[in-house]
């Protein structure tokens, strides 16, 4: 691949490496300084893991590795013998498929894989498959499965609504104390709530500046610089770096350097992103002097409720806020927002086979919102991770007939 | 005299398209595609050139589509064939058109407006089915050339329904089929009914159907099908299989009146 189609990365992300690895490095060396190591889903009670003192670990940030070093493709057969069946979720295959056969791209990183929990704390407020991942977990190691039973579709987020999520986020104080071998205080939680509040702001004015023409960044890039928002939210060195990498943002911003550089057109990303495949995908985006300026993925990590003063309340209202766990009507809106908000041309919806969740093309949304808004729109047929069900070759005729039809319109 | 040149190289034949000033084909060649393409491709415009009686320098512009359009060294440019299908058939149906192009890897369903803009386009997902691929699974099933599935499938009384998506299931319902008796004949339009139902689930119809591709082209009987399927009359534009071509060669002239 030619230069002109590299990605231009940003100077801050040699520090993200740094924070990441540190991350990292706790995380496996918790056990010899006592730490009581809490896995948590992406979108679960982070804030309240953290005020217990765990170290927080979320497996499916060791998903997406699996799937952009493409050790998923491999691995997920293992899972599939086992009894896991194809067509679930293949951040959960590859991940279980990595365990049973000891390899993860964590041992790169001189780390023996993935540290084993004490407890496993799941929200359903994203899937199912999350708690039926962490419990084959919890089997293999007996020990605590808790979670969240968060509704799904929600419409209007009401108090009744509130009260049922906040009181099971309360509930799992006691277990959660009792594994942690400690007690909950709550202002360490409130200080963790608003270190979370300040990380999901900042993460959020970062994607913000892709609303800028020419945008001075992409969702490929967003894809890689939303790891401390996701791992370290609540922790004051997710705050830092993303005051270091807003710096960086506005600078280019300021001199009008674009991502893609003679940006034409501006396309959104619904959906997971393609983990095997951003660098080829990006790639093709670039020559096709196309930015991918903006994602329901990567703002999915932004918890504007978070208030330190209403810690469960607020808790439980960020985390059942989020995109994936409301109704079509809400969905909808939310799309037609970004696209005026990013001066949108375009969408494509990832279909990710295993994760219907988070593929929102599959109840005649493309065509709604086509019709609402007279922008095209494609989709593409892919997954997360599980590479057998992408097609390279259909997938860039797809993209470049899509990029040919922006031209026309 | 300046001549434009379309190269359509698919999954299985290279087609290529020679067009004068005014639009009017002065040749028109195909190959198996092969697996260097870049050879195919000369293949096709050596023939294509001594048909015509034209020489190399003549050719003012030429652009290239399909599967292998970034392997054709001598071209100005590439474009989708997604683009040129639909640029092919609007030229002889000057109204709003759904273009189906059955090929021997994918299907396409284009929507064209009554200017020719593409308002959306579909490709079939990643399986065979409901296109030429799968017509040539069946025919190595029944022990049959492809080449005689449409005379076949013309000859039926009695219809056998084929219920599976996926071409392997298919296959098996097949030997089933054989075992319980039925006819070949009436397997096959079994057959030629599944790719016709898969085009049909891919969108809805807009405009008048114009069918293009050289499955549609040598299996005129699917268009039959479609026909029935859709409860509309469907075109197919002179030479079907080389539409493809066609329409990169008038992008090409296109490209170059616009001084590109
Ligand atoms: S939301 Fe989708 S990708 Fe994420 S854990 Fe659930 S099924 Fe897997």
């Amino acid at each position: 691949m030619s230069s002109a189609t590299e990605r231009r990365d940003f100077e801050a992300t040699k520090k993200m490496k740094g924070v990441m690895g540190k991350y990292f490095m706790e995380l496996t060396q918790g056990p010899q300084q006592g730490r009581k190591t809490a896995w948590c889903t992406s979108v679960g009670p982070a804030e309240l893991l953290r005020a217990l003192g765990y170290n927080v670990y979320f497996p499916e940030n060791h998903g997406a590795m699996l799937g952009a070093t493409r050790m998923a493709t491999d691995l997920i057969p293992l899972a599939n013998a086992r009894g896991f069946s194809p067509d679930i979720c293949s951040y959960l295959t590859s991940d279980i498929g990595s365990y049973l056969k000891g390899e993860s791209p964590l041992q790169k990183m001189k780390m023996p894989g993935p540290p084993k929990a004490d407890v496993l704390v799941f929200n359903t407020n994203q899937c199912r498959d999350v708690k039926d991942w962490f419990q084959f977990y919890g089997r293999e190691w007996n020990v605590p499965c808790v979670g969240i039973h968060t509704p799904r579709a929600i419409g209007e987020l009401d108090d009744s609504l509130i009260d049922h999520v906040a009181q099971q986020t309360e509930a799992l104080v006691e277990p959660l104390e009792k594994a942690a071998g400690t007690k909950l205080d709550i202002d360490k939680l409130r200080e963790t709530i608003a270190l979370s509040k300040q990380c999901t702001d900042l993460w959020k004015t970062v994607l913000e500046a892709a609303a800028n023409v020419p945008s001075p960044l992409t969702f490929f890039d967003g894809t890689i610089q939303m790891g401390p928002a996701v791992v370290l939210r609540g922790h004051q060195d997710a705050v830092d770096y993303y005051r270091l990498l807003l710096d960086e943002l506005k600078q280019r911003a300021a001199d009008g350097v674009a991502a893609v550089e003679g940006e034409r057109f501006r396309v959104y990303w619904e959906g997971m992103p393609i983990w095997g495949k951003l660098s080829s995908l990006s790639g093709q985006f670039t020559e096709l002097r196309t930015c991918v300026a903006a994602s329901t993925y990567c703002n999915s990590w932004v918890f504007e409720a978070l208030d330190p003063s209403d810690p469960f309340r607020s808790m439980a209202r960020a985390y059942s806020s989020i995109f994936i766990c409301r109704s079509e009507e809400f969905k909808e809106q939310y799309i037609q927002q970004m696209v005026e908000h990013f001066r949108i041309d375009g969408i494509l919806y990832h279909d990710a086979k295993t994760c219907p969740n988070n593929s929102n093309n599959r109840y005649e949304m493309p065509e709604r919102l086509r019709q609402k808004l007279g922008k095209p729109y494609l989709v593409v047929n892919g997954d997360l991770n599980d590479l057998r069900l992408y097609s390279e070759e259909q997938t860039r005729t797809n993209i470049e007939a899509f990029v040919e039809q922006l031209a026309e319109e | 005299m300046h001549y434009f040149c379309g190269i359509d190289i698919g999954a299985s034949a290279a087609k290529l398209v020679l067009l004068d000033e005014n639009q009017q084909v002065v040749a028109r060649t195909i190959h198996h595609s092969g697996v260097d393409y870049a050879q195919t491709a000369d293949h096709c415009l050596a023939d294509a050139l001594s048909a015509a009686g034209v020489t190399r320098q003549q050719i003012a512009a030429s652009l290239s589509t399909g599967y292998g359009r970034d392997n054709v060294p001598w071209v100005g440019g590439k474009i989708t064939e997604i683009a040129c299908h639909g640029k092919g058939a609007f030229f002889h149906f000057r109204r709003a058109i759904t273009v189906i192009d059955i090929g021997a890897q994918d299907s396409k369903v284009i929507h064209l407006d009554n200017r020719g803009r593409r308002t959306s386009f579909k490709m079939n997902r990643k399986c065979a089915a409901g296109t030429g691929a799968f017509l040539e699974e069946i025919a190595l099933r029944l022990n049959r050339p492809v080449a005689e599935l449409n005379d076949l499938a013309e000859r039926s009384t009695r219809e056998v329904s084929l219920g599976s998506f996926c071409t392997v299931f298919a296959a098996t319902e097949i030997l089933a089929k054989i075992r319980a008796g039925e006819q070949v004949e009436d397997i096959v339009k079994g057959a030629f009914r599944s790719v016709v139902k898969r085009i049909v689930e891919m969108d809805t119809l807009v405009g008048d159907l114009v069918m293009t591709g050289g499955v549609a082209a040598h299996n005129r009987y699917l268009a039959t099908l479609a026909e029935e399927a859709f409860g509309t009359h469907a075109h197919m534009p002179p030479d079907p299989q080389h539409v493809g071509a066609f329409g990169a060669a008038l992008f090409a002239l296109e490209r170059h009146e616009q001084g590109e």
